[in-house]
């Protein structure tokens, strides 16, 4: 012990210290970067063919999709506009709710109500998507189809689905994003001054006035950020929406079996062949494209976010 | 560039995600092939050496499972003999194997007497069959060949005009690229003019559809046939493994390894492997995959 109490040596040993940890940190942050790196370089060169030797109108702009026919078509389409419209309809039902709960969650709601809330809340994000695909085969689809029976009892040309359709879909993502848009409205409501309360409350408003004119517009950005995070993980949702919406390249109407852009390239992957498994591919680019776009919107709403976050404290 | 980093990462976790889900969607084959390398490693014990060269074969898309499973282990087998297997059609296969480019086609049908003049000879290694199935609470036990067409194209939609309860039926399919899918249109003669309600992309998921979906009908491979759903008769004919090795049932095919010229005329490396084909190893192998043995 005596030996190695010397000012010196100590600090080198300091050094070398800080040194490796330092390299094994820019080593574990090169990993992750050169996953993304090369995961976009694969799509990008997977993907790109298939434009090509099909051509972007036929598989962007196709209603049909029949990749083993005799003459084979690639048309994606509806497949695309599922997607689009998949996720909009579940952010639709699912924000309301979900800022809704975060409003009650941060003011409106006593102690012992939060602390049971709030459990079951983060219990729902941890929930795997295959539980949720599971409950909606055994739930929501034959209650589904119940509706269906009845909806459709006098259309003798409709296609009976079963109860796997797009609002079956729709609802499961809902659910699914629920945890996502409560959390990060919540924790934006709580960054609120208090102060903007008082100020509101002691003018005379009520708390209603208070919260709908005073901390939501504060805490828009914050809001935005839930529901574009809600758009992101809708958007990539693959195995419970494969198990409940039915999988046919429809136009996305409630009652019609329909395939998303996820699903699309789950269901077929494993027998595809040649041509068929690049547009697969070219779907998963697509796929791709919508999540980094989303991405960067979201980034944008951050940084706005951020900059009228200052200006409020000020 | 940190926010483009950032950017990055969120789309990675949601990149993985469905990466995961498309692997798990491929275990199936998996399985197959680990049934497939227990069997090889209980043969290691009797490799033989003495059998070297090339044996090629292309064809038909249905009997990849076939084809790879039976030229894994004739390779383990025979460890200098190198197999190699093309997909690229059963038309093509024949051709190919007419044209003598490669030693065996692979049709998953019976060749057309055109070939046959060619010089192909019709070898049936193995027959395929596949069962239609409704939900237990259904009355309809017996469908014709144009019933099904019918249900399946979508011209009869309400069990009622079949003689069953008044109930809508709900079409469910395989997902395009399934050999199943291409074997059931290819025998009704109604390929691309199905209206499917539901394309499952397993046959698991078949029956599980069709046992919770009251009116559902699909189609299954006969092996894995249970008691939780109802097989119609097509014909007045049970689907069984013994109707379709005497051809009464109509919804089987067969799978050919086809050869210029008869067995007994090509060289040892295709003798040996047809020895293999129909040896009781080799049945058993056809029957691990769901296939019937040929006679």
């Amino acid at each position: 012990m005596n030996n190695s109490f010397s000012v010196i040596d100590n600090n080198q040993s300091k050094e070398k210290i800080e040194r490796t940890a330092n390299i094994i940190f820019a080593i574990c942050a090169f990993f992750a970067v050169f996953a993304v790196f090369s995961i976009s370089v694969y799509m990008i060169i997977s993907g790109i063919p298939a434009l090509y030797e099909v051509g972007i109108k036929e598989i962007l702009f196709g209603t049909l999709w029949q990749p083993n026919a005799e003459v084979p078509s690639y048309g994606i389409l509806y497949v695309i506009l599922t997607s689009v419209v998949g996720t909009l309809m579940a952010v639709l039902i699912s924000v309301p709710i979900g800022v809704g709960t975060a409003i009650f969650l941060a003011y409106a709601a006593p102690k012992p109500l939060v602390s049971i809330v709030k459990p079951a809340i983060e219990l729902l994000a941890a929930i795997p998507s295959v539980i949720y695909g599971l409950i909606g085969i055994i739930i929501l689809n034959p209650l589904m189809y119940k509706i269906e029976l009845i909806l459709f009892a006098d259309t003798p040309d409709h296609q009976y689905t079963g109860g796997s359709n797009l609002l079956s879909a729709v609802i499961v993502l809902a659910v699914m994003i629920l945890p996502t848009v409560i959390n990060i409205s919540e924790s934006a409501l709580k960054s609120v001054p208090e102060k903007f309360a008082d100020a509101s409350l002691a003018l005379g408003a009520t708390r209603i006035q208070t919260i709908f004119k005073v901390i939501l517009p504060s805490a828009k950005s914050g809001i935005v950020t839930a529901i574009v995070l809600g758009v992101g993980r809708a958007v990539g949702e693959a195995m419970a929406i494969t198990m409940v919406a039915g999988n046919n390249a429809n136009l996305p109407l409630p009652f019609n079996s329909v395939r998303f852009l996820t699903t699309a390239v789950v269901a077929e992957m494993s027998y595809a062949t040649d041509t068929h498994k690049r547009v697969l591919y070219t779907i998963g680019l697509i796929l791709f494209a919508f999540i980094m776009i989303i991405n960067l919107i979201l980034n944008k709403v951050m940084k706005k976010g951020l900059k009228s976050g200052t200006k409020n404290s000020l | 560039m940190k926010k483009f980093l950032k950017n990055f990462l969120f789309s990675t976790m949601i990149i993985t995600t469905f990466c995961v889900t498309v692997s798990c969607s491929g275990r199936q084959n998996k399985n197959v092939n680990n049934s497939m390398t227990d069997n090889n490693e209980h043969e290691k014990t009797i490799k033989e050496d003495n059998l070297s060269g090339h044996l090629t074969m292309a064809g038909s898309t249905s009997m990849e499972k076939l084809a790879n499973i039976m030229a894994e282990a004739f390779m383990e087998k025979y460890p200098n003999v190198t197999v190699s297997t093309e997909f690229i059609g059963s038309s093509a296969g024949i051709e190919q194997v007419i044209a003598g480019t490669v030693d065996i086609g692979n049709a998953s049908r019976n060749l057309k007497e055109s070939e046959k003049e060619a010089g192909a000879v019709e070898n049936i290694v193995a027959i395929d069959g596949i069962a239609i199935i409704v939900d237990k609470e259904n009355t309809v036990n017996d469908l014709t060949k144009d019933q099904i067409i019918g249900i399946f194209t979508g011209k009869i939609k309400n069990w009622s005009e079949l003689g069953g309860k008044d109930q809508p039926i709900v079409v469910i399919g395989r997902e395009s690229g399934s050999g199943t899918r291409g074997a059931f249109e290819e025998i009704l003669g109604i390929e691309d003019q199905c209206k499917y309600a539901n394309e499952i992309n397993s046959t698991g998921g078949v029956m599980a559809k069709v046992v919770t979906t009251p009116g559902a009908i699909g189609y299954v491979s006969i092996d894995i046939l249970d008691d939780t759903v109802n097989a119609v008769k097509i014909e007045g004919i049970d689907a069984t493994a013994d109707n379709i090795a005497k051809g009464k049932y109509i919804l089987s095919r067969p799978f050919v390894m086809a050869t210029a010229g008869e067995i007994s005329k090509q060289n040892e490396i295709v003798r040996t492997f047809f020895e293999f084909l129909t040896s009781e190893e080799g049945k058993r192998l056809i029957e691990s995959i769901g296939l019937i043995p040929a006679e």
